[in-house]
């Protein structure tokens, strides 16, 4: 994510302003040219590192290439491929019901923790500790999952035995590997989704909620009539991050189950992985990779529109 | 509202995208050979080794990285990329194809390696296409039944019971007999008595290590070698697999449905990553289980468990079969010090080198003579590992086979890995791996 910040230009006079002025007697930047400036790192780093990829990525994406040898143009040939191509298609299956559980799931299960944080307890204690699972990085929490679920020796599986239900194969089973993974990230990142909305709700005045009691509103009325509609912006801005990050799903199902079993959890950036760095097609990757981009921006834009993002009904 | 729809697109974009970093330079000089290698329990055997090259090539020194298996390509191929790769590298026969295909080796031609001086088949393996070698052997390694010794005593079995099984694909013969007696359920039935829970198992008469990808080399390979199939058309270079041939597929079904009756561990009790046939077998899950000679000092390792290895069952032709790989070192293409590099592999060949790895009794090296030190260092541990050795000195009651070697073996990989769980986990039919074998054939025609 990246921030733009702006502030007006400010002048400190240092020992005088009018002594300053003498002893520089060329003209100061102009705002324009000071704000080109300050933006010039960020928009730098944005060329080199994003656009100049991006680009090339399409590029390649229209070519057979190795990495090794030079890259050798064959126009539409990956993108046929990939329209014939049914892993491709189940990939992109799996990938759209992992996101749909994650974020399902995630987004209310967030708002709730949320809500309860702000009308519930002041503790910051509590907020920090929402937070925890989001400190662990992703594949330390894939791994810790996989044995306590793993089917014979994981403790998921001997309490669950231990209760006289069979045993659940959460991640080796085509049924359950993709929900399982779904919950698994949940689990990491619902605690910083939470935090992001519970900033959101810190932005609703107050006054609203006192003046919505002096009228004898419920507690679920309030959360109906005042804070969803006024969380709105910001729910979709949390929603439009999150859907783009689910959909990028990889480091999970790379230490879990590494696509399996068969290609149940071969979600779409996996496939793209193993494309390119398994079998060396970095050519049909890159166009999977556009697919993958194309998908992103459509479902951006829609969500962008549908939710009115960028309005607020505050004030 | 345009400049906020492009920022959000621009959000998606810089969200879409992934990076990578560099590696590092590895510090060489002149002086130093990398080298790779991804078997912790190697580790000493070749350091040793490189002692004693060193001595006699006081302007070298050799420097060794270890990394797990799956760690081991990750960064290998990386390294390829951004040229970062090691000096010398342990090269394994399923990645050979790949590598040649993408160059990135050297022709190891210079060396004199002849194919007399190592285990049969061991050195040819390594030649390429384009007729010039790409690897020096390193060691071998064949495919056997570990038995929980406790166990089959229990049941009633010796160790001769286990060794002079048969079996066929209709009804599975004395092996199948064999591990559903060595089955027990949650009661404590045995799997070939009355009112066995098939769905309640506490001991499976052999352990699982997945579906076996394009090879099977510790699941369904010891069965499909003794029913005499093979995977392509020709030894080596084969421009055709034959996964859709229906030997091939009814060994599957029998092999596989070993774990419908209960006796074999389930798909589902299996993880690449942590949950290996040896790591059943540790647990007390399995009986028995196929794995490879490079497993034997694991299994050495386990806790309370005696164990002991069987010769693999006789099959329909009238042999026992097992396949027989073997690694070698390889020297990368762009090597920084491409002459070290190459002493180096030399001396990794030689008979010095392998009679001191063999003395570890941790792998049998390539050579006869290295062989030969690692059955004597194997016996001073008390470990008898004949069943692994006679498939080599007895070549008439044994069949032996390599890996596939074929060009697109990567592809290979990828279409079979979920191909083969497919029918494993999933229960789908064999005979779908017809269609698998169409695209791999397509692919090889190309």
């Amino acid at each position: 994510m990246t921030v733009a910040s702006s502030s007006p230009p400010t002048r400190l006079p240092l020992d005088g302003g009018a002594k300053e002025a003498e002893r520089r007697p060329r003209r100061p930047l102009g705002d324009g040219a000071l704000a080109a400036l300050f933006v010039a790192p960020a928009m730098i780093g944005f060329a080199v590192f994003l656009l100049w990829p991006t680009l090339r990525g399409i590029w390649l994406s229209f070519t057979r290439f190795n990495l090794l040898t030079p890259p050798e143009w064959i126009g539409l040939a990956n993108y046929e491929r990939m329209i014939n191509d049914p892993i491709f298609w189940g990939s992109l299956k799996v990938t759209v019901e992992y996101v749909f559980i994650n974020i399902g799931v995630q987004t209310v299960a967030a708002l709730a923790i949320a809500v309860l944080l702000q009308r519930l307890t002041q503790s910051s204690l509590l907020r920090a500790v929402v937070l925890t699972p989001y400190l662990m990085s992703n594949v330390v929490a894939g791994i810790v999952w996989l044995w306590m679920l793993d089917t014979q020796l994981g403790i998921g599986n001997e309490i669950i035995a231990a209760v006289g239900i069979d045993r659940i194969p959460f991640l080796a089973d085509e049924t359950w590997a993709i929900p399982t993974i779904a919950m698994i990230n949940v689990w990491r990142h619902v605690g910083y989704t939470a935090l992001l909305l519970f900033a959101g709700l810190q932005a609703i005045p107050n006054d609203m909620y006192e003046a919505a009691r002096v009228d004898g509103a419920s507690e679920w009325r309030m959360f109906t009539r005042i804070t969803m509609p006024l969380l709105r912006p910001v729910l979709a801005v949390v929603l439009i991050m999150t859907v783009i990050g689910s959909f990028q799903v990889f480091d999970t199902v790379a230490v879990t189950t590494a696509g399996g079993p068969a290609n149940a959890t071969n979600v779409l950036q996996y496939y793209i992985y193993g494309s390119a760095f398994g079998r060396f097609q970095f050519g049909y990757a890159s166009a999977m990779s556009v697919a993958l981009l194309v998908v992103l921006s459509v479902i951006t834009v829609v969500q962008y529109r549908i939710t009115r993002a960028g309005q607020t009904d505050l004030g | 509202m345009r400049f906020r729809t492009l920022a959000a697109l621009a959000g998606a974009l810089t969200l879409t995208l992934t990076g990578c970093a560099g590696g590092d330079p590895g510090g060489s000089s002149s002086r130093t050979v990398t080298y790779w290698l991804w078997d912790a329990n190697q580790l000493p055997a070749y350091e040793a080794c490189a002692k004693d090259f060193e001595k006699q090539n006081p302007d070298l020194d050799v420097q060794f990285t270890q990394l797990g298996w799956e760690d081991y390509w990750t960064k290998l191929t990386a390294g390829f990329i951004s040229g970062t790769q090691p000096d010398v590298f342990t090269n394994h026969i399923q990645k050979f194809g790949q590598f040649a295909e993408l160059k990135v080796l050297e022709p190891l031609d210079d060396l004199g390696i002849e194919d007399t001086d190592y285990q049969p088949g061991l050195a040819s393996n390594w030649v390429a296409q384009d007729g010039h070698r790409y690897g020096a052997p390193k060691d071998w390694d064949t495919v056997s039944l570990f038995y929980n010794k406790k166990m089959v005593d229990d049941a009633g079995l010796s160790a001769d019971d286990l060794g002079d099984l048969e079996w066929n694909p209709r009804d599975g013969g004395s092996f199948e007999k064999t591990i559903a007696h060595l089955t027990v359920d949650k009661n404590g039935r045995r799997g070939d008595e009355k009112g066995f829970d098939k769905n309640n198992v506490k001991v499976y008469g052999l352990a699982t290590n997945g579906a076996g990808d394009g090879d099977g080399q510790t699941q369904w390979s010891p069965f499909t070698g003794s029913a005499g199939w093979s995977y392509t058309d020709k030894k080596r270079w084969g421009k055709e697999y034959r996964y859709d041939d229906k030997t091939f597929q009814s060994v599957i079904a029998w092999y596989f449905g070993l774990a419908k009756k209960g006796y074999l561990a389930p798909f589902t009790d299996w993880n690449s990553g942590l949950n290996q046939s040896n790591a059943q077998f540790a647990a007390g899950r399995a009986a028995t289980a196929f794995d490879g000679a490079w497993m034997i000092s694991t299994y050495a390792g386990f806790k309370g468990i005696d164990f002991g290895t069987a010769r693999n069952p006789v099959g329909p032709t009238g042999k026992r079969a097992t396949m027989m790989n073997g690694l070698a070192d390889s020297v990368t293409k762009g090597a920084r010090n491409k002459a070290g590099a190459k002493k180096w592999v030399a001396y990794l060949a030689s008979d010095a080198c392998q009679e001191t790895v063999g003395k570890y009794g941790i792998v049998f090296p390539a050579t006869p003579s290295g062989t030969d030190a690692a059955v004597a260092a194997y016996k001073k541990k008390g470990i008898d590992v004949s069943s692994f050795t006679t498939p080599v000195d007895d070549r008439k009651a044994y069949r032996t086979f390599s890996f596939p070697i074929t060009d697109y073996a990567a592809d290979v990989y990828a279409l079979m890995h979920p191909a083969m769980q497919d029918v494993f986990g999933n229960g789908a039919s064999p005979s779908r791996l017809d269609e698998t074998n169409d695209q791999i054939n397509l692919l090889l025609d190309q």
